[in-house]
């Protein structure tokens, strides 16, 4: 219906060219360069297929894909089996303290994965405290954490909380008098669940599936702390990329270009799948959480509270930890803030560029999702499909890789931007826009169209109608995104890890690198600092939106 | 200051598809002028081609004899009231209603003044400072308007503008509407499904099918004289009734209805071509009961009081169904399975060609 206004060049076109341009710039062009170093050998310089070669040859490269593709799937497995009927269970029945348990639900899943690593080897590592706790008073030896299981436990926790979201919102939308009529229908208990229940919630079940999927894929810093030698394919891609011994480029690039092509293939599989079966839900009698009696209600609660425990430990010890007394580098008895200090003195740069950056990257942020998600709803047609398209990359292509396409892209004249700042704002902005884009946009969806037009039909410019009409309805949208947006920024990991010099460190790659080294006093006090702020911004963000959910 | 609109050979395609072939139209200064037809006709289409939400693909616009094709929509000044309202809900009433007149670069008191004076116009002067989710539908309708109206629009455009709201208010709505077009007299063009609301506010109304405008005429004449049987079902609820044209030795026409019934037609004398088989627009109030047994014989299927008038549903001899309606009276009941014979108002009714195209009985078609 805005034919019209389309073919009139306008203020929005060139706003649309801007942010293609940079979309081509920032995220095309450093795929495109992943791409053509992947297939030229790079010393002569010459078409090659070398890299693909070596890598589907090699046991070495082949087991590392396995390991990944084995982590993945049971990580997606086990959050879904855990997370969904804690969904279930949550929203069909009363629990004590369940908007608390929400809450603490969505912080653990906040954090950095790799702080959750770190902090279950000192529980249940080798000299871990539960190990030694286990060992000395009841004799049990605890089995090995390191490798496969401590991936697997640490993924699961920290990512069932998305499942948990996922599910909880879609049961919200399930009218419950459809379960009534299925009752009425002398369909119930397991049955009506099985029948009604789980074909209704599937789509969202495969839509967070997907999202599990991917970032169980992607993530980096668990297998490197936690795996102990069990190498993933992010490991892999790292390990050739950044050692100083033997590192590739070109072979790296060449692994990447095989998890992009594998995640898309996965990707499209899910939408297909998901499209099949979908349905739109609103409901007019949401299901409500009703008490029940007995044994039920009892295990009921201690699967929920169960849950919120086993996912908060790991933050609530980490912080413990962190006013502990230290001497060198292990934690002696008594408490001090000994540890905060040490962060501050060795490695307060590092908070100071986190808060900096992630700044910068809001505000960029910020501008940019608000007017990408007004060409993408407003303004539909062939450009704003295929800005959409770009919008969604960054959730198939995994950090670390971004990263490295990058640094391959920008690494010199006239584009000299290895070892900036500029370059982690760029990945940081790319990485993290789609959250702010997809909140802005949801409330996009629901102001019509006529809202504008009478703007326009009562003489007001574009700009004017946006930043007087458009803006301020989509603003609840756009700062409830750029919150999410924040958070995440200041808690990732992979790609910092890739793209950072001595003057760019982050807060996340100083525990990263403290944890290694061992110093696990300034690490936990670092990660405590990173909790706060998480903590606070979600507090901020549950204050302007007056929601108790975020949406991923 | 008011204009004509003036639509020439008007062509709105969306991509191949052809939504409005070819149409011509001019709509007097100050009149209130509306747009009617089923969901999908092209009214709504024609509107926004009017305010520029809409391109044009052929043909010509005209506001007063000036091209409107190319103008942007901004600078048509127009006033349009949408069917949601599209009040922008982070803004108070006030604010709602300077909007249009802030763009237009007027001086605080005046800007003040004016939107003074709209809100007595519209009667909401008690919630000037309100914020718009803190008002009911009716009074949303009126900020619409207020807002619509406030910059001197040329044109005044009406998008369904009563469909959110409940029957009672609807009927309020419109008469308050009515009145407050005639106050400030702008051309006024509604667009709406409802033929009831159609007749009740428009000096002329446009029956619209299929892109393409069936009858133009005043309320009364569409009512009265259809051009085409389109028109008689979608205005008014009418039956449809084959029948057969026989003339005289004098050359007098007459409808014959089944085998049985035959009522002249003076207004067919005038046709001098033969006519056979037709179809007869009886309107319900237009078949009267027979006092004695001559006539359409029927069984009454259903007879439903509805204080001022009874509707009945007459099964007729040779098996169609028909919805007649006549006066309650207070001894005289009608009650379902009793068997009447009905005749009809011969100067009422219409008689078009087999085909539903042509009014024989007058008309503009």
């Amino acid at each position: 219906m805005m034919n019209a206004r389309m073919k009139r060049f306008d203020i929005w076109s060139m706003i649309t060219a801007a942010i293609f341009v940079g979309y081509i710039v920032f995220l095309a062009l450093p795929l495109f360069m992943l791409l053509i170093k992947s297939f030229f050998d790079g010393t002569t310089g010459e078409f090659s297929l070398a890299y693909f070669t070596k890598f589907f040859s090699k046991a070495y490269y082949m087991n590392a894909v396995w390991n990944s593709i084995k982590v993945t799937v049971s990580v997606t497995i086990l959050a879904i089996v855990v997370a969904g009927p804690l969904a279930y269970v949550m929203s069909t029945i009363k629990i004590k303290g369940s908007t608390t348990i929400r809450i603490l639900i969505l912080i653990s899943s906040m954090s950095a994965p790799f702080i959750g690593a770190y902090a279950w080897i000192l529980l249940l590592g080798r000299s871990g405290i539960i190990t030694k706790f286990l060992s000395q008073v009841f004799g049990i030896e605890m089995p090995d954490i390191y490798g496969f299981s401590g991936i697997l436990l640490v993924l699961t926790l920290q990512l069932s909380p998305l499942i948990f979201m996922y599910v909880s919102g879609a049961l919200k939308n399930v009218d419950h008098s459809l379960l009534e009529a299925a009752e009425s229908m002398n369909v119930t208990g397991l049955r009506k669940m099985w029948k009604v229940l789980v074909p209704l919630i599937t789509p969202t079940l495969l839509a967070g599936g997907l999202l599990v999927f991917m970032r169980a894929f992607a993530d980096f810093g668990t297998p490197m702390l936690i795996g102990e030698g069990y190498r993933t394919v992010p490991v892999l891609i790292f390990n050739e990329f950044i050692s100083e011994v033997g590192g590739d480029d070109g072979f790296a690039a060449a692994i990447s270009v095989i998890v992009v092509l594998f995640a898309t293939t996965v990707f499209l599989l899910q939408k297909y799948v998901a499209n099949r079966k979908s349905y739109s839900m609103s409901a007019l009698n949401p299901i409500e959480p009703k008490k029940i009696k007995g044994v039920a209600n009892i295990a009921a609660h201690v699967y929920v509270y169960l849950f919120t425990i086993v996912a908060m430990m790991p933050q609530v010890y980490v912080a413990y930890t962190s006013f502990q007394k230290t001497s060198g580098k292990i934690f002696v008895p008594g408490y001090s803030l000994d540890s905060y200090r040490a962060a501050f003195s060795k490695v307060g740069d590092s908070i100071l560029n986190t808060f900096l950056l992630a700044s910068i990257t809001i505000v960029i942020i910020t501008l940019s999702a608000s007017l990408i998600a007004y060409v993408t709803v407003k303004r539909k047609g062939a450009v704003a499909n295929v800005l959409d398209t770009f919008t969604m990359l960054p959730y198939i292509v995994p950090g670390s890789i971004l990263g490295i396409a990058l640094l391959v892209t920008f690494n010199k004249q006239p584009l000299m931007l290895s070892g900036t700042a500029a370059i982690l704002i760029a990945a940081f902005v790319i990485r993290r826009l789609p959250y702010t884009i997809r909140s802005s946009a949801a409330v996009l969806h629901q102001v019509s169209d006529s809202i504008e037009e009478a703007a326009i039909s009562l003489g007001s410019s574009p700009m004017r109608t946006f930043f007087k009409v458009t803006m301020p309805m989509m603003i609840s949208g756009v700062i409830a995104g750029a919150i999410i947006s924040w958070i995440s920024v200041i808690t990732e990991l992979s790609t910092s890890i890739i793209l950072y010099t001595g003057s760019t460190r982050t807060m996340t790659v100083a525990v990263y690198t403290e944890v290694v080294r061992g110093n696990y006093g300034v690490a936990a006090a670092l990660s405590t600092l990173l909790t706060v702020a998480t903590v606070l911004s979600l507090l901020l963000f549950f204050k302007l939106t007056g929601k108790k959910e975020v949406s991923m | 200051m008011s204009v004509a609109i003036s639509f020439n050979n008007i062509v709105k395609k969306y991509g191949e598809a052809t939504v409005i072939p070819e149409l011509s139209l001019t709509i007097k200064e100050g009149e209130f002028f509306t747009l009617l037809g089923p969901s999908g006709c092209g009214k709504t289409t024609l509107l926004r081609m009017i305010a520029g939400f809409n391109s044009i693909e052929g043909g010509e616009m005209t506001f007063n004899g000036r091209a409107m094709n190319q103008v942007a929509p901004g600078k048509r000044n127009i006033g349009m009231v949408f069917q949601s309202y599209a009040i922008f809900p982070h803004l108070n009433v006030s604010e709602n209603i300077a909007f249009g007149l802030q763009t237009r670069k007027l001086v605080k008191q005046e800007i003040a003044k004016q939107v003074d004076e709209i809100l007595k116009v519209v009667q909401i002067e008690q919630y000037r400072d309100r914020m718009p989710k803190n008002l009911s539908g009716g009074q949303q309708q009126r900020v619409a308007l207020a807002r619509a109206i406030v910059i001197k629009p040329d044109v005044l455009l009406m998008d369904e503008p009563l469909s959110n709201l409940d029957a009672q208010l609807r009927v309020d709505m419109r008469n308050a509407i009515k009145q407050i077009q005639r106050e400030v007299g702008i051309t006024t063009v509604y667009v709406t499904h409802d033929q009831e609301e159609a007749m009740a506010v428009s000096d002329r109304i446009a029956v619209m099918k299929g892109g393409v405008i069936q009858h133009v005429g005043t309320p009364r004449e569409i009512y009265q004289r259809p051009a085409n049987l389109f028109v008689a079902t979608f205005v008014g609820r009418t039956n449809i009734i084959e029948a057969v044209i026989a003339r005289n030795e004098r050359g007098e026409a007459s409808v014959v209805i089944g085998d049985s019934y035959q009522e002249s037609i003076p207004s067919l004398n005038r046709i001098q071509e033969a006519i056979g088989a037709v179809k007869l627009s009886v309107r319900p109030e237009e078949f009267v009961l027979s006092p004695d047994q001559t006539g359409l014989k029927g069984t009454v299927v259903n007879s439903m009081f509805l204080g001022l008038n009874t509707h009945l549903t007459v099964k007729l001899s040779h098996g169609q169904e028909v919805e007649v309606i006549t006066q309650s009276e207070l001894d005289d009941v009608i009650e379902t399975g009793e068997r009447i014979y009905l005749k009809i108002l011969a100067e009422k009714i219409n008689v078009f060609d087999a085909s539903g195209n042509r009014n024989f009985t007058g008309g503009t078609g």
